[in-house]
């Protein structure tokens, strides 16, 4: 049976299993700049606090992916359902670029700007809502590109704890060493990351602010 | 004690004791220190009139640009006071103060996310004024500085040279009617021929608005040619306040300095 044959044959679970990643994926993304975003603003705008905020995340970031499942698992209202203990830690893995790039953009926004925005009589709210957000627009989005194709890979290991998602057909396929079942959830889930990086840069792109 | 060689000693206290609101801003002793504790100004006491230009001349680094950011709040006082039309600025709200005064600086630090209409409807749009009086005003100023609405309304900052970006940025200060403007250097960046220009405009525009002007270089022709008085700064404080005949004579050695500096060059003078 050659792979497309066999990717005809199964289309509708490897469909269910792409739909189970986009949720894993998407919810964690959601709650990923939910929380990377107003961590980020922190990080600029509050230095003495930027050391235990960058620390916490690149700790979260090196872990490895696998143990960070089981270190969540006995976590209470977590570790009771897979996909919840997954989306969990996804979202922790994607929140160190967001913070980061979220922090460069708003720190990397012109003193001059700052100082006539200042001048002007703006509040530090409209300065950052008018002036450094919309600047710092597109730095913050390539900081979501990178998070959400480094977490469409990371949940494929979201099967390992029973979430879902294409992992599920890469345990399989190396459980029953069948390399086409490894394939069905390897090309999908890189075809995902490929299509969120190409959707993401151009929306980057499209915000890039103008130079002074 | 500043060097202020003007008239008899009786007259000044007389005047301001009849006229107390002809002082638009006062700095009594006024010091700042880093953080660190260098002492960047120190002792610094003058006043400015209502509707004058007050140059202040100093080298770079002497703290003339740090004495424009403790009158807007910008930076706050070490030590001494500063009024702001009789107000100490500490009781001053610190955004009701700058929106009270117009700032425009060297690097002009326009928006570059706005267009010119956008950047200089800033304030008056902070302000909550009606559409259509903001957008009288900003055709209006664009007038003012030489920019023609119709060609330049729409255009983003990088779109302009570096003489019409500073345009904008004098708009923009001017926009919501503020009765005191300081300037840090606002010719500074520019190339000298459009710096001339600039400069010969504004000495127009200063007629025309009438405003209260505290103006930071280190361009001698532009304290004389803008200026109706020149206060030195040097190391922090100042060292002498001259009106530009005055300055042209004086035997102070800053002063002085400065002055042989111009004469330097055979031709300046007929440029004041």
């Amino acid at each position: 049976m050659t792979l497309l044959q066999f990717f005809a044959r199964h289309h509708r679970e490897i469909f269910q299993g792409t739909l189970e990643h986009i949720w894993l994926v998407g919810i964690a993304m959601l709650l990923a700049v939910g929380i990377g975003v107003p961590l980020g603003i922190i990080v600029a705008k509050r230095p003495w606090l930027s050391k235990p905020i960058l620390g916490g995340a690149n700790i979260a970031e090196t872990i490895p992916s696998l143990a960070l499942f089981g270190f969540l698992l006995p976590v209470p209202w977590l570790g009771g359902r897979a996909d919840r203990l997954a989306i969990a830690a996804l979202a922790l893995y994607a929140l160190l670029p967001i913070i980061r790039n979220t922090a460069a953009g708003i720190t990397g926004v012109q003193h001059a700007v700052r100082d006539a925005a200042r001048g002007m009589g703006m509040t530090e709210r409209q300065i950052l809502l008018q002036v450094e957000l919309p600047l710092s627009f597109s730095t913050i989005l390539a900081g979501i590109r990178i998070a959400t194709v480094l977490t469409i890979g990371i949940a494929t290991i979201a099967a390992a704890v029973g979430a879902g998602g294409l992992g599920e057909f890469i345990f399989r396929g190396l459980a029953m060493v069948n390399n086409q079942l490894i394939l069905a959830g390897a090309i999908p889930a890189a075809l995902l990351a490929l299509g969120a990086d190409a959707v993401l840069s151009l929306l980057e792109r499209r915000l890039r602010p103008v130079r002074a | 004690m500043p060097n202020n060689s003007s008239g008899n000693s009786n007259t000044p206290s007389n005047v301001s004791a009849a006229d107390a609101s002809a002082t638009a801003i006062e700095l009594r002793n006024v010091s700042y220190n880093l953080p660190n504790g260098r002492s960047l100004l120190h002792d610094l006491s003058l006043t400015v009139e209502n509707g004058e230009t007050l140059v202040l001349l100093g080298r770079s680094g002497a703290g003339k640009s740090t004495a424009l950011k403790l009158i807007n709040r910008m930076l706050e006082l070490s030590g001494g006071e500063i009024r702001v039309e009789g107000k100490s600025t500490i009781d001053w709200d610190p955004i009701a103060l700058r929106r009270h005064i117009g700032y425009v600086i060297q690097e002009i630090g326009l928006f570059p996310h706005y267009t010119v209409e956008q950047n200089i409807s800033l304030v008056p749009r902070l302000e909550k004024w009606p559409e259509d009086r903001t957008r009288a005003r900003v055709a209006e100023l664009m007038k003012l500085v030489g920019l023609e609405p119709a060609k330049f309304l729409h255009r983003h900052p990088h779109e302009l040279s570096g003489g019409q970006r500073q345009r904008v940025g004098i708009a923009r200060a001017l926009a919501a009617d503020p009765p005191i403007l300081l300037l840090d250097e606002p010719f500074g960046a520019l190339d000298p021929l459009t710096r001339g220009e600039l400069q010969r405009e504004f000495q127009e525009l200063e007629q025309l608005i009438r405003k209260t002007i505290v103006l930071v270089t280190h361009h001698v022709g532009e304290a004389l040619l803008l200026g109706s008085r020149i206060g030195v700064i040097e190391a922090g404080t100042l060292v002498g306040l001259y009106t530009p005949k005055e300055f042209l004579a004086a035997k102070e050695p800053v002063a002085a300095g400065y002055v042989a500096n111009l004469r330097m060059y055979p031709n300046e003078e007929g440029d004041l």
